[in-house]
């Protein structure tokens, strides 16, 4: 079989005196979407920062088997490296999109961006890659050249989703996608992840505190406490089955419609 | 005719249900539980309302995670355990071997019945347009009317969505086949439908274990009972 994409060995982070997150190790298969749940305060976006070399951990390492390089030590890269892997591989979609997006230059430039930061140099090559992708996330081309600023927040977030996918990355990181959007919106947002997750045959990893779209966007589940893991397993098990005494009172707390 | 050798064999398998929220109550369900299935059998669970038919059939798809025991099963020419297997292992399983249908349908917002149903044969690598024929096929013959083809299932009846729920389940063929009360809501005509359907994959060579509290449907497709009961005899319901 082939190796793993992404390796966590013990990683460990501390906020001063308090671990925010605590000997976390796993393996991420190609095609494989790990959620990473968990109250506010547990620890999850803190473990997606370490593992996505935005952090650096006290202890431990993440290995990243790249495309084309062998396997790399996350968090030994240069600074250089670590970005030019950011843009090329890896995609991270962050819960507020002001984050993820510039917001001062327009939608069509937005997307452009990262394709020019793999090589493309024709305008008209990338202004068409641009408005495919616009498509495919279901905002209208006659908002190509209108800025971020004049979208709402789940066409933002759409935006963003293209940004980073623009550029087929293997690996995605994403910290509450869906978090602080109508409920509406949320459910167009998660199919239309859910489609290009399946699709591309993108690996990620997901940090979301509502076990709704953790069932329907993972595969596997860790579940987080106070920055341990406490539980982990296929997201039916867990949700299904859990084990754990802090695991059961999340899934038990889930408001049934 | 020989008997074929089995392609699931599960022995000595344990499961209890802690409630860490109820003072760490223990609920024993499964002990010592031990069945093999042939390929053209159908092995019916029977018992009691909460004697763990339900507990038995996820544990058998990995659902539910067993203490202890063996749950074997026979997957792309070779044997693979399911009790304490790496997620991996068991989506890969699923994918290529075990099909389970249950009485609900989780619903995908916003997708279309018929890539519901086509999807897991889309997994497998079939063209779209293959997986759409043999979805439109199985839709019509399970009584899904065309019209409802494009829409997606969220808002149907109980019963269509059984149907569709059974129609993404059937159509990768797979060679073990799991069924939770596959026609709980379903009316006489539908009922037989399915029947008809399950019995031909049954004589094409599928081990299935089925939960039918229908005795009529029970008896038109089980080859073999297996009865379950609870270990010790507690006056609770432990199904969940």
């Amino acid at each position: 079989m082939t190796a793993p994409i992404l390796s966590a060995k013990g990683v460990t982070k501390r906020f001063g005196g308090r671990f925010a997150c605590r000997g976390v190790s796993f393996d991420l298969w190609p095609g494989e979407v790990l959620g990473i749940v968990g109250e506010s305060g547990s620890g999850k976006t803190t473990l997606l920062n370490c593992l996505a070399g935005r952090l650096v951990p006290e202890e431990g390492h993440v290995a990243y088997e790249t495309a084309s390089a062998g396997t790399v030590d996350v968090h030994r890269l240069s600074e250089a490296r670590r970005r030019l892997l950011a843009r090329t591989e890896w995609g991270f979609v962050h819960q507020d999109a002001r984050e993820g997006l510039r917001m001062g230059a327009s939608a069509g430039a937005n997307i452009g961006e990262r394709l020019m930061a793999i090589g493309a140099r024709h305008y008209g090559e990338i202004r068409r890659t641009a408005s495919d992708w616009l498509t495919r996330v279901e905002i209208d081309l006659d908002r190509l050249d209108d800025r971020p600023t004049a979208y709402s927040g789940g066409m933002r977030q759409r935006l963003q989703i293209a940004r980073n996918l623009v550029s087929n990355p293997r690996l995605v990181f994403m910290d509450e996608p869906t978090g602080g959007l109508d409920v509406s919106v949320q459910a167009r947002l998660l199919d239309l992840l859910r489609g290009l997750v399946d699709s591309f045959h993108l690996s990620a990893v997901l940090v979301t505190h509502d076990l709704g779209v953790a069932r329907l966007l993972t595969h596997r589940l860790m579940v987080m406490q106070g920055g341990d893991v406490v539980e982990a397993g296929l997201t039916d098990q867990v949700l299904d089955d859990p084990q754990h005494a802090y695991t059961q009172m999340l899934v038990a707390s889930i408001l049934p419609v | 005719m020989i008997a074929m050798s089995p392609v699931l064999r599960v022995y000595g398998l344990h499961k209890s249900f802690v409630m860490h929220a109820q003072g760490h109550l223990a609920l024993p369900v499964l002990r010592d539980v031990a069945l093999d299935v042939a390929p053209g059998e159908c092995l019916a669970l029977v018992g009691p309302s909460g004697a763990g038919k339900s507990t038995l059939l996820r544990s058998l798809y990995g659902n539910y995670r067993p203490q202890g025991g063996s749950i074997r099963v026979h997957h792309r020419a070779d044997w693979v355990e399911l009790v304490g297997a790496e997620p991996r292992v068991t989506l890969d399983v699923r994918r290529h071997t075990m099909g389970f249908v249950s009485q609900f349908l989780r619903v995908i917002p916003r997708v279309a019945t018929v890539d519901v149903v086509a999807e897991p044969m889309l997994r497998l690598g079939a063209s779209p347009d293959e997986a759409r024929r043999r979805a439109e096929f199985l839709l019509s013959l399970l009584g899904i009317p065309e019209r409802l083809w494009q829409l997606p299932p969220a808002t149907f009846s109980g019963g269509e969505q059984q149907r569709v729920n059974i129609a993404r389940s059937l159509i990768a063929d797979y060679p073990v086949l799991l069924l939770d009360e596959p026609t709980a809501s379903l009316d006489t005509a539908n009922r037989d439908g399915v029947i008809d359907l399950i019995r031909t994959r049954r004589e094409a060579g599928a081990a299935i274990v089925g939960i039918f509290h229908d005795v009529a449907v029970r008896d038109a497709l089980a080859t073999r009972l297996y009865s379950v009961e609870l270990p010790g005899a507690s006056p609770m319901s432990t199904e969940t």
